[in-house]
């Protein structure tokens, strides 16, 4: 039986299209105690994606707080998703960034390379192409920031592998729109 | 104008600040500062249940049988963990409910002290908003904007976590203000270029259905009344899911019946072949829609929620309206007037004709006895012996509770509680009791199976000291009628674990808790016992055995459409009607 065939007819895709499109949504919180859980449960409890989640206090007076969701699925699902975020009592607002695409998005990653003699000199020499700075440094490893759209860290991050790659540290998304306004 | 009391004043204060008359409970150690506060006022009747999730249901009974948030009072530990099923119906079906729930005290929190439970963790999923009250300061706000939830927008149930040692501490309390809450507004009025748009539509029709469903209901009984001057002005025919049953009456002229996987043939093939759906506040559930690749494939639909995520979410529409039923109804049908729509005379009748040709198909139908007491036959007295009266019906879950959505016709909205979403066994005696302790002066029958009445049977002692006269009316047929179904259409007749073994003698069950227990198993003496039921004053437990082997037809089999029904006639045998990818479903 191929994978087709057990898909059940409920949820057959019927009036929904095939893209799988990636998103990034911005949602506007109280800042109160299980409110990153009730997202969080939100997107386990009905099986849509994360790819990454960044949540920090933005106006510490109004107690409100970002969260900032990278998902991906097809275009109803991820309006979907936006409407289920709008049930969530304590949020304010939630905008998907994607849609009109006008929006900046970066990301800091912190990259564990280890290598002696010419890898170290390749590893610093590519950080330098990539505005890498180095926040650490033994004889033997560096510790690389990097800040930018998640593609370039995952480029870097690619090109490190063969050097000596140890570990890597991100962040996640954070996002806001362009122009003047608010989301 | 506010004023020093305890947490535990607090809770019994706003109960009575929202106009709640009946808080079903269950006391234990981490509530006891609010049990006595109850015992020092009388306006809030606490109505003790036997086991939590009969609180929870009972609530739900209450909330649906009135309108109103039905209140609901748990201790720590298992008191939660016992009311999450009740919470849980009450999420998916929308009913208002606050459920209020006792905690270990604040330091103790995280510790795995006795009793506790992580329950604003646990009942997240299942509750429309939870709070954890950490401080005295809070807790008026909180109480009150529980109630606000609870009953605003898509209503559903709120749970408040209160900590022993912040129902002991003391703090100013207010009365509760229409102060506007800070993040949650939903949406009532609706876009009226949308509605314009959704008149011109209905006008337009040439085949056309009103699919209506439980957001009428609690759009309130106003909205009930537009919607019959809807059908009224526009001849439209209109069909109901379960849960909307009531909003339509089911005498009138243009009513098709229930839909769905038990619905009518009618209803389906009209729903399948229509040209205009208009759906107003129901959410094309799986029960309803049957296969999505199917469904309803030629028509144009309009789809009415006040909840934003109800729409495009299994089933794409053309046209989206978000508002309450009620004031939609309202500007829908004050426009049709205003702008003197006529609908396309000609075309409705051809539609009608041909909805009349479904409809003499007679797909209630069933093989008649003189001998056995064909469940359906049950529902049909009953309906005739109890239709001249004010009489509220609920149910439990399975072949009982469809048969009493097929054949007691509901003429008024918020007669009819029933557990649609989740299809919780056990929910129709406790919902009664809640029922009826709400309309003291009604008849109020549960209509159940000998299995799911065993779910929560103990609540019969509720019912008893209550003087609740609730009438238990059990199609007893010794199986789980809707598994055993099933088993027979999807597993050969192997009924593994589905008949009802080793059952209580439900007459001498009735006299030990005190009530009157009444046996009927022969179709002639069928009338003279119900009405021996109805007179009775006080709870009566019916054991009305009927025949063991019907099944509950029709039926749309599992991954099939509307227009793919098994019906009553059917000669064939029923184990070769669903395919391999159907029998994956539920």
């Amino acid at each position: 039986m191929n994978a087709q065939a057990a898909l059940s007819p409920y949820s057959s895709s019927a009036g929904k299209t095939e893209r799988h499109e990636t998103h990034v949504l911005s949602v506007l919180v109280d800042n109160e105690p299980g409110v990153l859980a009730r997202v969080v449960g939100l997107f386990s409890g009905r099986g849509y994606n994360i790819e990454s989640l960044t949540v920090a206090e933005v106006a510490h007076l109004q107690g409100l707080s970002r969260i900032t969701v990278v998902t991906s699925g097809a275009p109803e699902t991820i309006e979907q998703i936006s409407h289920q975020l709008e049930r969530i009592v304590p949020i304010h607002r939630v905008t998907d960034l994607s849609l009109d695409n006008a929006f900046v998005q970066r990301e800091l990653a912190m990259i564990k390379v280890r290598g002696k003699g010419e890898a170290r000199t390749e590893a610093l020499r590519l950080a330098e192409a990539f505005r890498a700075r180095v926040i650490d440094a033994t004889t033997e490893s560096f510790i690389f920031e990097l800040t930018g759209a998640p593609k370039k860290i995952d480029d870097f991050v690619e090109l490190m592998r063969p050097i000596g790659l140890v570990e890597v540290s991100r962040t996640g998304v954070a996002a806001i729109t362009r122009g003047p306004q608010a989301m | 104008m506010s004023k020093i009391m305890t947490g535990a004043e607090m809770v019994v204060q706003a109960l009575q600040d929202q106009g709640v008359t009946h808080l079903f409970g269950y006391p234990g150690g981490a509530v006891l500062p609010i049990y006595d506060a109850l015992f020092h006022q009388d306006k809030v009747q606490h109505v003790l249940v036997r086991h939590e999730q009969g609180a929870a249901h009972a609530a739900e009974g209450y909330a649906r049988s009135t309108g109103k948030v039905g209140a609901v009072l748990v201790t720590s530990g298992p008191g939660a963990t016992n009311a999450i099923t009740g919470l849980t119906d009450a999420l998916m079906d929308s009913i208002p409910v606050v459920c209020i729930t006792g905690q270990v005290p604040t330091h103790l929190i995280g510790s795995d002290a006795f009793q506790e439970c992580d329950t604003v963790g646990l009942t997240r999923h299942c509750t429309k908003h939870n709070y954890l009250v950490r401080k005295i300061e809070d807790l008026p706000r909180i109480l009150h904007e529980a109630f606000y939830i609870a009953r605003s927008g898509r209503p559903g149930p709120v749970v408040i976590d209160i900590p022993k040692d912040v129902q002991f501490a003391s703090g100013p309390y207010a009365p509760p203000k229409n102060a506007q809450h800070k993040t949650y507004h939903p949406r009532v009025k609706a876009d009226i270029g949308k509605i314009k748009q959704a008149v011109a539509m209905m006008a337009k029709a040439k085949k056309p259905i009103l699919y209506t469903g439980g957001g009428v209901v609690n759009a309130g009984p106003a909205a009930s009344t537009l919607l019959r001057e809807l059908v009224q002005q526009t001849n439209f025919p209109i069909t109901s899911t379960l849960m909307g049953l009531g909003a339509y009456p089911g005498s009138g002229p243009n009513w098709l019946g229930m839909l769905g996987m038990h619905g009518s043939y009618e209803a389906n093939n009209a729903m399948h072949d229509c040209d205009l759906m208009v759906c107003i506040g129901a959410r094309f559930d799986d029960r309803i829609t049957g296969r999505l690749d199917a469904f309803s494939p030629g028509s144009k639909k309009i789809h009415i929620d006040i909840d934003p995520s109800s729409i495009n979410k299994t089933v794409m529409v053309d046209l989206a309206i978000v508002g309450d039923c009620g004031h939609v109804l309202e500007d829908i049908v004050r426009l049709w007037r205003a702008e003197a729509h006529q609908t396309d005379a000609k075309a409705l009748g051809a539609w009608w004709a041909q909805i009349d040709k479904w409809r003499a198909r007679k797909s209630f139908g069933y093989k008649k006895s003189d001998t056995t007491i064909k469940p359906q036959y049950a529902i049909e007295r009953l309906y005739e012996l109890t239709k001249d009266r004010k009489t509220y019906i609920t149910t439990e879950v399975g072949q009982h509770q469809m048969w009493a959505a097929q054949h007691y016709k509901f003429e008024e909205p918020n007669r009819w509680m029933t557990s649609g979403g989740l299809g919780t066994m056990g929910y129709g005696l406790p919902a009664a009791i809640g029922t009826q302790l709400a309309h003291p002066d009604a008849l109020v029958i549960d209509i159940a199976g000998e299995a799911s009445i065993l779910m929560n049977i103990q609540e019969l002692s509720t019912a008893k000291q209550f003087l609740a006269p609730v009438k238990v009316f059990i199609l007893n047929n010794e199986y789980m009628g809707m598994v055993r179904q099933w088993q027979e259409l999807l597993h050969g007749g192997r009924y593994s674990s589905s008949y009802s073994e080793a059952l209580p003698d439900f007459v001498k069950l009735a006299e030990a808790y005190g009530m009157k227990g009444i046996r009927c198993s022969d179709p002639k003496n069928l009338d003279a016992a119900i009405q021996e039921m109805i007179d009775y004053p006080g709870a009566v437990l019916f054991d009305c055995l009927v025949d063991k082997a019907e099944n509950c037809l029709p039926m749309i089999p599992s991954g099939k459409a509307h227009n793919d029904m098994i019906l009553p006639d059917f000669e064939e045998d029923i184990g070769k009607v669903i395919d391999d990818k159907g029998k994956m479903l539920v």
